[in-house]
């Protein structure tokens, strides 16, 4: 089964092949090395840009309008910062020209904790990028999505942000990506045998792709991974699985919990969110940005000027700790970001909670 | 521009702001004395109907200006900032440009002072006094934009920003687009002295010299020797902007952008190189600010600088190519013009509040969530 890497990388290929997409780059991410996390090894399309990551959202910015289609890379969003007001300037485009031009451009950047990344490789970005209008902003939580999202950004004549959570990028997924080899073990080595850059030298190695097919996850829809009764937890990213794991552990003392994973953090799927809401009359949202104007205050907002009447419990959000950066050491990371027992703790305290 | 000036222009109008000094005036913007009369019959280059064309365009744009100061100044519009004193460069530059959509036209990445380039390429001066109005039928941003803040898909000109230097990061863009598909299209851009100092003019410099993947950009920076308030002297230590363009090995030139022919010349070449060689090419125009920075800093004449236009009129009289009486009346033309305009543009009404949230995405009207 595919990775998400793999997942992102199959993606790329086919908007190579079938979507028009004509440049992929950023920093490190043609060959040798394709990209510190691998997901752009074997593309035909890729190239290194300096080490700038302003030029690199300008020059995708540039591609948008002459209509060139690119996925410009980030290396880690910890270094987007020094281009907000390039991004802001991105999604201003068609509304400050009043329609006249538009800006089809795709930009990826890995977020969030996991890897033991420390200060400046944890840092997250959905609070800050959900307030810049006139973006698109996805992130996958499994390699399904992350192919069907990527997709979909292609196929946008607007600007869309892909957040990569770093930590699920290793991880294998349970649905097969459309076209790839058979879900078993040697489905696995033969995907990875076909499209990883061996170790060493690579100056002759060409990827074998699969033969891929379109497959589009719509951007603001939400899926809904664990039907339940008693309480909705809306996640996406990296604490999406851990909600889901939560959910199973809590099973087992009778709280049945129904996990909406968010997909699309903007335009987002308020239907979906607002019917379960409506439905299980309890709610928590999490996410791993710092808590302080974090982007699930504003669901909390919508929550309660929407549904405070049909809420049975105050509505909750469990997110990162307000700190300048993830401390390096395992017990500081652990405490700076929600992890499965925070979930799990947050869903016994909603659950009690008396109407 | 940012809140800031939109509040420093309702101070200015209340309280005195003292006038910054001046930095040591280079020779070309020292003000002359009109000597046509008896100086020696001037020899151009350029053939008489170009230059009645670039002299017309220019008292086009310049009237343009002034009308929209005017209408600040009435309080037909929250502020002002243009072109007034770089016409001599603006207007060759964008007689030179060519004009299209897609990469195999010229695209251009402007500043706020770039009427004259616009009104070269054939904008209607209606449209930037619309701006100035900020009424629904401003074609550029549907009154959500200040004055000389254009956009013309069309002709391949991306919507002008406010914020300084960012265009010469959108030019890489458009500029890797124009390497890849080849052809004779070139991307321009333009912007000020101070504004160089940001990170983006650097990032320009690098990605258009990258081995084997140069871009095929006209690097421009206008060079009026002033920030806001701030005199280049006292933050810059270079000799030349231009100088900047040696070290990544990018043909560069320092001209007289206040000498019409100088500057005609000069882009002719540049463009040439570019089209056929696909490489970057910087000029550094040293030009005039002849109403200050903008209506924050009251946008009133200055005496001390040179004026294009007076320049280019005695040249042209001189030449026995304009009398002073055909002169004046293509400007009164202009006046009488632009007055009209600015009263029809008066009647016509602002954007109506329920389209704020048109346009966010493409293509879409209303509310979106
Ligand atoms: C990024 C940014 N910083 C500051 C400003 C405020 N500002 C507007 S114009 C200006 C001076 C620009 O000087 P220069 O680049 O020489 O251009 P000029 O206006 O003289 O043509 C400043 C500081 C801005 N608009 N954008």
């Amino acid at each position: 089964m595919a990775n998400m890497a793999q997942a992102i990388r199959m993606a790329l290929h086919y908007g190579e092949e079938n979507l028009g997409l004509k440049e992929i780059f950023g920093e490190d991410v043609g060959p040798p090395l394709g990209g510190v996390f691998t997901v752009t090894q074997g593309l035909k399309t890729t190239w290194n840009s300096p080490l700038d990551e302003r030029g690199i959202i300008g020059a995708a910015m540039g591609l948008g309008a002459a209509g060139r289609r690119c996925v410009a890379e980030v290396q880690f969003c910890d270094y987007i910062y020094n281009t907000i007001d390039l991004l802001k300037l991105a999604g201003m485009q068609s509304w400050a020209s009043n329609g006249d031009w538009n800006m089809p451009m795709t930009v990826m950047t890995p977020v969030g904790s996991g890897i033991r990344g420390s200060i400046y490789h944890s840092h997250s970005f959905d609070a800050t990028m959900t307030h810049i209008p006139g973006w698109k902003i996805v992130m996958p939580s499994n390699p399904l999505d992350a192919y069907g999202l990527m997709l979909a950004c292609l196929k946008d004549p607007n600007p869309t942000m892909y957040l990569k959570p770093k930590a699920l990028l290793r991880i294998r997924g349970q649905e097969k990506i459309p076209g790839e080899p058979d879900l078993t073990p040697e489905g696995e080595k033969q995907l990875k045998e076909m499209i990883d850059a061996p170790l060493g030298d690579r100056s002759k190695w060409k990827a074998r792709w699969p033969q891929l097919e379109d497959y589009t996850v719509e951007i603001g829809k939400a899926a809904k991974v664990r039907e339940g009764e008693h309480l909705t937890i809306v996640s996406y990213g990296r604490t999406l699985p851990l909600a889901v794991q939560a959910a199973d552990q809590v099973a087992a003392e009778g709280i049945s919990v129904e996990v909406i994973d968010m997909r699309t953090l903007w335009p987002y799927d308020w239907q979906m969110i607002s019917e379960s809401i409506r439905k299980t009359r309890r709610v928590i949202y999490v996410n791993e940005d710092t808590e302080v104007t974090n982007f699930g205050e504003h669901l909390v907002r919508r929550t309660v000027e929407e549904l405070f009447y049909d809420l049975e419990a105050r509505p909750k959000l469990l997110a990162g700790a307000f700190i300048p950066g993830i401390g390096l050491a395992d017990t500081l990371e652990m405490a700076s970001a929600p992890q499965l027992n925070h979930i799990v703790d947050a869903i016994r305290e909603v659950a009690a909670e008396r109407a | 521009m940012t809140m800031e000036e939109t509040q420093l222009k309702r101070s200015s109008a209340q309280t005195h702001t003292p006038k910054p000094s001046r930095p040591p005036m280079a020779a070309h913007l020292a003000p002359t004395k009109a000597k046509a009369a008896s100086s020696p019959k001037h020899q151009f280059r350029l053939a008489p109907q170009q230059l009645i064309q670039i002299h017309d365009l220019m008292v086009k744009s310049r009237v343009l200006e002034e009308r929209l100061i005017r209408m600040y100044k009435q309080s037909d519009g929250y502020f002002w900032i243009g072109g007034p004193g770089e016409e001599a460069f603006n207007i060759p530059l964008g007689l030179s440009v060519k004009k299209g959509q897609g990469p195999q036209f010229d695209y251009l990445h402007l500043h706020y002072r770039s009427s004259g380039i616009l009104l070269a390429m054939g904008a209607e001066p209606i449209s930037f006094i619309r701006q100035m109005k900020n009424v629904a039928s401003d074609p550029y941003s549907g009154g959500r934009n200040f004055a000389n803040h254009a956009s013309i898909k069309a002709w391949n000109v991306l919507p002008i920003t406010s914020t300084i230097e960012t265009q010469y990061q959108t030019a890489i863009g458009t500029g890797i687009a124009q390497m890849r598909e080849g052809g004779q299209g070139l991307t321009i851009v333009n912007g000020g002295d101070a504004g160089t100092a940001e990170g983006d003019f650097a990032s320009c410099l690098v990605w258009s010299t990258r081995p084997n993947e140069e871009l095929p950009i006209l690097i421009i920076v206008t060079n009026n020797e002033w920030g806001i308030s701030t005199p280049a002297n006292t933050q810059h230590g270079e000799s030349h902007i231009a100088d900047r363009a040696r070290a990544f090995n990018i043909k560069s030139r320092t001209i007289n952008g206040n000498d019409v022919e100088e500057s005609f010349f000069a882009i002719r070449e540049a463009m040439d190189y570019i089209r056929k060689e696909r490489k970057p090419y910087m000029i550094e125009a040293r030009v005039s600010r002849l109403y200050g920075h903008s209506s924050a800093s009251g946008a009133n004449l200055v005496t001390n600088e040179s004026d294009p236009l007076t320049l280019f009129e005695d040249q042209l009289e001189s030449a026995g190519i304009l009398s002073k009486q055909e002169m004046a009346d293509l400007r009164e033309k202009y006046n009488t013009e632009m007055l009209e305009m600015a009263k029809r543009v008066k009647e016509e009404p602002l954007p109506d509040a329920s389209t704020i949230y048109d346009h966010v995405y493409a293509g879409q009207k209303g509310k979106y969530w």
